[in-house]
């Protein structure tokens, strides 16, 4: 199955801007269906962006992040052609990862 | 005989003020929500041939069905008259609209 | 500059073109012709900034901020996982071994921007997304929704070949296509609802001005960037479900999707948005 995570990095020498688009439903778990029951909660917990085996980014996530979550921000260093590693984890224990090489 | 008419004219007039009373308390009866539902369902149909419902006049019809269902058929008639209002007023919106559309025309 | 100056002349001529061949009408009958040239100048004196193609950006182009966030998304479309998940539908084959290129010229490829057309054998307008579910049945598969992801799926795929090439519509010389258009101008200047609007109250009326917390779009090219991923719906839209919840928005009751009305109301606003290209899939707020 194709990866949840779009990702694009681009270093100019000093820093790196990250963007990333993830695919997920984002259920907050307070939203009634078409039937008036509940749909259940899913969503991202934590996301996480590493680059040379440290963390640059973490996102603790809970229901108010809407569907499709689009991510981003610089960090300092980075360098083209470096991997930068992204993964998830949500609620029910499900998780995706993918690594993109910075631009 | 003018006295027994006029006793009959009296007990006549009194027995219509009761009948009328009578009416006007069980103004909310069934038969009365029947009649006023299907009045306000007919125009609505009217306006479904002009192309031109309303989403209000559904909702009103809707509440008018619900408060029959509980035996309030006060409520029930009341809404059906709204809705049936509404509909009148879709159906005059599509018709007057027949030509008026041409004013926003940009030519 | 200059290629963009160069590309609106093209675009211009393009679209004088276009008009030029609709064939000449009698006195009393409606002018298509006319009406698309008095429809572009209408919004061009409105908006004397913008070049013709700027217009498909719809609200992104009515102010400098809205602009801003248009560059930003489109970094990072959110129509994106639509567009591939379009693009494999696409080419996956039917049950009976035939797709979605067979039903279609060229493929099915490049060819958006001549959608509506208006069918001479079946005296109606046919849209692009009805297109798709004839060709669905006819090789014995079940039609989509109008309104939910697949149809969006498909549509946005179609609009992404096409990306670039101007709105090409036709209006054969045929009294009944006439006649459809018409009756798309006809509804799009119609006022409906309890709230008594017409879809020129909003397009025509109040473009760059806010409704709510939205910011509306002009009419001209607002078909261009259909099918849209929608913030608001947290997903993608079609034609269908834009023209069913304008609708409702001003409560009316929507009809049918692909009702002879809303067949003949996108040929309408599709013609007199010739020359302005197809920029779909889109984003909107």
């Amino acid at each position: 199955m194709a990866s949840t995570i779009r990702v694009r990095a681009t270093s100019s020498g000093e820093t790196t801007e990250v963007q990333a688009l993830i695919q997920h439903p984002m259920d907050s778990g307070y939203v009634k269906d078409a039937r008036g029951e509940l749909i259940p909660p899913h969503f991202i917990q934590q996301l996480t962006f590493e680059y040379d085996g440290k963390s640059v980014f973490v996102a603790d996530w809970g229901p108010a992040v809407s569907k499709d979550p689009y991510v981003k921000f610089s960090f300092k260093g980075g360098k083209k052609g470096d991997d930068l590693k992204i993964g998830w984890i949500d609620n029910k224990g499900a998780s995706d990862t993918t690594t993109a090489k910075i631009q | 005989m003018k006295n027994v008419m006029r006793a009959s004219i009296i007990s006549l007039s009194s027995a219509l003020l009761i009948a009328s009373a009578i009416s006007t308390l069980a103004a909310g009866s069934e038969a009365d929500f029947k009649a006023a539902y299907s009045a306000a369902e007919a125009a609505n149909k009217e306006a479904g041939a002009l192309r031109n419902q309303w989403t209000v006049t559904a909702a009103a019809l809707a509440d008018a069905k619900k408060a029959a269902d509980a035996g309030n058929f006060d409520e029930a008639v009341a809404s059906s008259k709204e809705a049936e209002a509404l509909a009148k007023a879709s159906i005059f919106q599509a018709t007057s609209e027949k030509e008026a559309w041409k004013a926003l025309e940009i030519r | 500059m200059r290629s963009a100056i160069h590309f609106a002349s093209a675009a211009l001529a393009l679209a004088v073109l276009a008009f030029a061949a609709v064939p000449p009408v009698a006195a009393d009958a409606p002018d298509p012709v006319a009406d698309a040239k008095a429809f572009q100048k209408y919004f061009a004196q409105k908006f004397p900034k913008l070049k013709l193609q700027d217009f498909v950006n719809g609200p992104y182009s009515m102010n400098e901020d809205m602009h801003r966030q248009w560059e930003e998304k489109e970094q990072f479309p959110p129509y994106e996982f639509s567009l591939d998940m379009g693009k494999e539908m696409f080419s996956k084959p039917f049950k009976n071994g035939k797709s979605y290129a067979d039903c279609f010229p060229n493929q099915g490829i490049g060819i958006r921007q001549n959608y509506p057309y208006f069918d001479e054998k079946e005296g109606k307008v046919v849209t692009l997304e009805l297109a798709l579910n004839r060709c669905r049945e006819t090789n014995g598969e079940a039609p989509f929704s109008y309104v939910k992801d697949e149809m969006a799926a498909l549509t946005a795929y179609m609009a992404f070949t096409s990306r670039g090439k101007p709105f090409d519509i036709k209006i054969p010389a045929d009294p009944r296509a006439l006649e459809a258009y018409q009756n798309g101008k006809r509804y799009f200047y119609t006022r409906r609802g309890q709230l008594n609007f017409s879809c020129a109250t909003c397009h025509v009326q109040s473009p760059g001005e806010r409704i709510r917390a939205e910011v509306l779009a002009p009419a001209l090219g607002i078909l261009n960037a259909m099918p849209i991923y929608r913030s608001e719906w947290s997903g993608m839209g079609t034609i269908s479900r834009r023209f069913a919840t304008c609708n409702s928005q001003i409560r009316g009751v929507p009809l049918n999707p692909q009702d002879d009305e809303y067949r003949d109301l996108e040929y309408y606003l599709s013609y007199v948005s010739n020359g302005l290209p197809i920029s779909g899939p889109g984003a909107r707020p």
